[in-house]
């Protein structure tokens, strides 16, 4: 079984939905675009207050290449251009569509892209305007990693159905539901980057979707499934690439350097059903989980709806709920508003209880070196904890702090309590933040 | 129909949950270095209770004295909160194991004072030291009161027999002319080039520190320390493979001179320290391969101060010296971060 060394493993928790089918959930009375829900520049309004939309219309235009268009993902009217709350904390501008009761919600028929007729950029370009972004969390727009810089070579489509975070089953889902879909997205994909080799890697607690897979495989192409050690971040990009290629990627530069490029088993469904229905992505699965929510379930959920309703519809969160996080308990965002509506990147709902979240007092650092066992890419977070405390970034650079993923798992072994990983971000912004002196 | 200034508008009512906000991750493994502290007091427990077996009621006054002296001053020196996380009362335990039963019970005393103050305190509390403070308040004694540190009482005699001066008063040495006392298996060997059979090294039979005589009983507390991952193994593992080897090449020069590699792993305070004293995360190193290292080092220096030196017993300074590397050693051994080229091969 592949993996890389070092990495954590928290109670995996996927037990609550890892059995339960896809659902549909029902429209709600509003839907909520944020303009910014990808990575790079905010989407541009098409729309106005009053306008009427169909399922799947544009309403609102990418900004430049790092960007992707949205669409709306309900019927209905626009009632504005208003503020509302992100999943990430702050207020972002958000296109707001009073739903249509009684509207069957049918899309406009549209064509299909033919897909075996266009060209790699302009299946690239096909993505982009169908507004797909990265589903596994960081919503990077998916087209960018389709047209990958003309001095590299890419020989390994490498797709990511690891899904080490604990709770969340997005991902698992979709390999066991619906693998003939994954199989047509990595098809469009290696045609489209001209690669001859894909490897889905897969943590090896979901045997059923490394089955569904394999049993599915198309018989003209080289794809293969590979069960991969259960530990986390093995689904981050650079760990991925090792377990799968035995390659790393070298610091700052970017997977296409050692030939790979990996896309979420999400997001390459999302890109099958776009040249399947013609449809852009206006839905997404959500993972509805925690022990603080009455309903664990798996959804499909139209994009913009409220975490309200969302809640709503699994039978609200009991009294054990402590705390709401869009995304796995390890680097997902917690939410402070039910008003904020999922966006693209939105994985799942996780309501923690308060036995899982509660607050352990702050220690000295006994030097235990967890930390140093834990990290994935070998850092000292011990020797960079205690440099953040004295707020000596510049020296944290030199242990290579650009390194550091934020992906948790220092904090998350650490038995004093420290919160490493989050002293790294705010570390990270810092040095951001201060003007470069050459 | 009014309202009464008590009551309660409607509008402050709301069905809202309250909901916590942290930043991730949201969730975190269950050790904490309370239960590790904690866990580690429990683990010496057996070894006390040895202690007490072989040396009487002095051991548990000796061991008590120890303890009163570190605990009293962590509370002199911060928030009452810094004895709840059970550090000070680990050092005194430890300093406690490694005297010898017939102290009089204020130089022990005095001991934890200068183990917590100077050993712990002065460097900014936990975590912040460099030497293990239990082997700082030995070293000091041992400076201090020569005599009393090395005057060994026999294992045996009755559970409620003074093994010597324990109640001298503060500042005397007290002379304890009836207490029988006899040389530790590491003097013997060193002064009268008399062995010790194995067995009575193992089960604790002998003459020494408190602690320090069952290396058996050592063995299993630190292994259920080890297995909980509450102590590095690799630590204990390296001390004593690198004991082992250098006091075999010794033995095979000469067979009459040196002792076999046997009796140098078991007698002393080698089993104790490696176990208890060098895998000490504070004053350890915090990397693998830092560990191997560190504990080959304290492995070397045991060999040579014990085969070279003037003193029968090394393990003390063996690890203080190590201590002293261990941010060196730390360096030294920093990671290859992912995705970079190694130190030194970088073009």
């Amino acid at each position: 079984m592949s993996g890389f060394r070092h990495g954590v493993h928290p109670p995996e928790r996927k037990e609550l939905t890892a059995a339960v089918p896809v659902r549909r959930m029902p429209f709600p009375r509003e839907i909520v675009l944020p303009l910014r829900q990808h990575a790079g520049k905010p989407a541009v309004p098409l729309v106005e207050r009053g306008d009427r939309v169909e399922r799947g219309d544009k309403v609102a235009a990418a900004d430049g290449y790092m960007s992707v268009p949205m669409h709306a993902s309900a019927a209905g009217v626009v009632t504005g251009i208003d503020w509302c709350p992100h999943p990430d904390g702050s207020m972002v501008e958000a296109v707001h569509i009073a739903v249509e009761r009684h509207s069957a919600q049918l899309p406009r028929p549209r064509m299909v892209p033919e897909w075996e007729s266009l060209e790699g950029d302009e299946v690239a370009r096909a993505v982009q305007e169908a507004g797909v972004v990265g589903l596994g969390g960081a919503a990077f727009p998916a087209h960018v990693k389709m047209a990958p810089p003309k001095d590299t070579k890419v020989e390994t489509l490498i797709l990511n159905g690891a899904e080490c975070e604990p709770y969340l089953t997005t991902d698992h889902r979709v390999m066991v539901e619906y693998p003939e879909r994954v199989h047509f997205g990595a098809r469009i994909m290696m045609r489209a980057l001209g690669v001859e080799r894909a490897v889905i890697g897969v943590e090896a607690n979901k045997p059923d979707a490394v089955a569904a897979l394999r049993a599915t495989i198309p018989t003209d192409l080289d794809i293969t499934v590979e069960s991969l050690t259960v530990k986390y971040p093995q689904g981050a990009e650079k760990m991925l690439i090792h377990a799968v290629t035995g390659r790393e990627v070298p610091s700052g530069k970017l997977p296409v350097h050692v030939g790979a490029v990996v896309q979420n088993v999400g997001t390459i469904a999302a890109i099958a059903e776009v040249f399947e229905t013609g449809l852009p992505l206006i839905e997404r699965i959500v993972t509805v989980t925690g022990r603080g929510v009455n309903r664990p379930s798996n959804l499909i959920v139209p994009v913009g709806t409220r975490l309200r309703d969302v809640l709503d519809f699994c039978g609200g969160i009991n009294e054990r709920a402590a705390e709401i996080v869009f995304g796995g308990p390890m680097m997902g965002m917690v939410q402070a508003d039910l008003d904020t509506p999922l966006t693209k990147g939105t994985t799942g709902i996780v309501v923690l209880t308060h036995e899982e979240t509660a607050q352990r007092e702050t220690l000295p650092c006994i030097r235990c070196g967890r930390c140093v066992d834990a990290c994935p890419v070998f850092l000292m977070p011990q020797q960079l904890g205690a440099l953040a405390q004295l707020g000596r970034y510049d020296e944290m650079q030199e242990w290579n702090l650009a390194d550091c993923m934020l992906c948790g798992s220092c904090s998350y072994v650490c038995p004093s309590g420290i919160p490493l990983s989050q002293m790294f971000a705010l570390s990270k912004s810092a040095l951001r933040r201060k003007p470069k002196v050459a | 129909m009014s309202m009464t200034p008590t009551q309660t508008p409607a509008a402050f009512h709301t069905d809202a949950p309250r909901l916590e906000l942290s930043a991730s991750p949201h969730v975190h493994s269950a050790d904490s270095t309370m239960r590790i502290m904690w866990t580690v007091v429990a683990s010496l427990m057996p070894i006390v209770g040895a202690a007490v077996v072989f040396f009487g009621i002095s051991a548990l006054l000796v061991i008590s004295a120890a303890v009163a002296g570190a605990l009293i001053t962590e509370r002199l020196s911060g928030p009452r909160s810094t004895l709840r996380d059970g550090s000070a009362l680990i050092t005194g335990l430890l300093l406690g194991l490694i005297l010898p039963a017939g102290m009089p019970l204020w130089m022990p005393f005095v001991g934890g004072v200068v183990a917590i103050g100077f050993g712990k305190i002065i460097f900014g509390g936990l975590g912040q030291n460099v030497f293990n403070p239990a082997l700082v308040g030995r070293a000091f004694l041992q400076a201090a009161f020569p005599a009393a540190i090395t005057t060994w009482p026999v294992a045996g005699a009755g559970l409620f027999d003074l093994r010597g001066d324990n109640f001298a008063l503060p500042l005397m040495s007290g002379n304890a002319p009836d207490v029988v006392t006899a040389a530790t298996p590491l003097g013997l060997m060193k002064f009268e080039q008399t062995g010790t059979d194995l067995m009575p090294l193992l089960m604790g039979n002998t003459g020494g520190s408190l602690g320090e005589t069952s290396a058996l009983l050592i063995l299993l507390c630190g292994g259920y320390l080890a297995w909980k991952r509450y102590l590095d193994w690799r630590i204990p593992v390296s001390i004593f493979a690198t004991v082992a080897a250098l006091a075999g090449i010794l033995r095979l020069i000469d067979p009459a001179r040196y002792p076999d590699p046997l009796f140098m792993l078991f007698s002393g305070g080698l089993v104790l320290g490696a176990v208890y004293m060098a895998t000490d995360m504070v004053t350890s190193p915090v990397t693998r391969l830092g560990a191997w290292i560190f504990g080959a080092g304290i492995g070397a220096l045991v060999v040579l101060i014990r085969t070279w030196g003037g003193l029968p017993e090394g393990v003390m300074y063996a690890i203080l010296l190590m201590n002293a590397m261990v941010p060196f050693i730390n360096r030294f051994t920093r990671p290859r971060v992912f995705g970079t080229v190694p130190r030194g091969r970088r073009a």
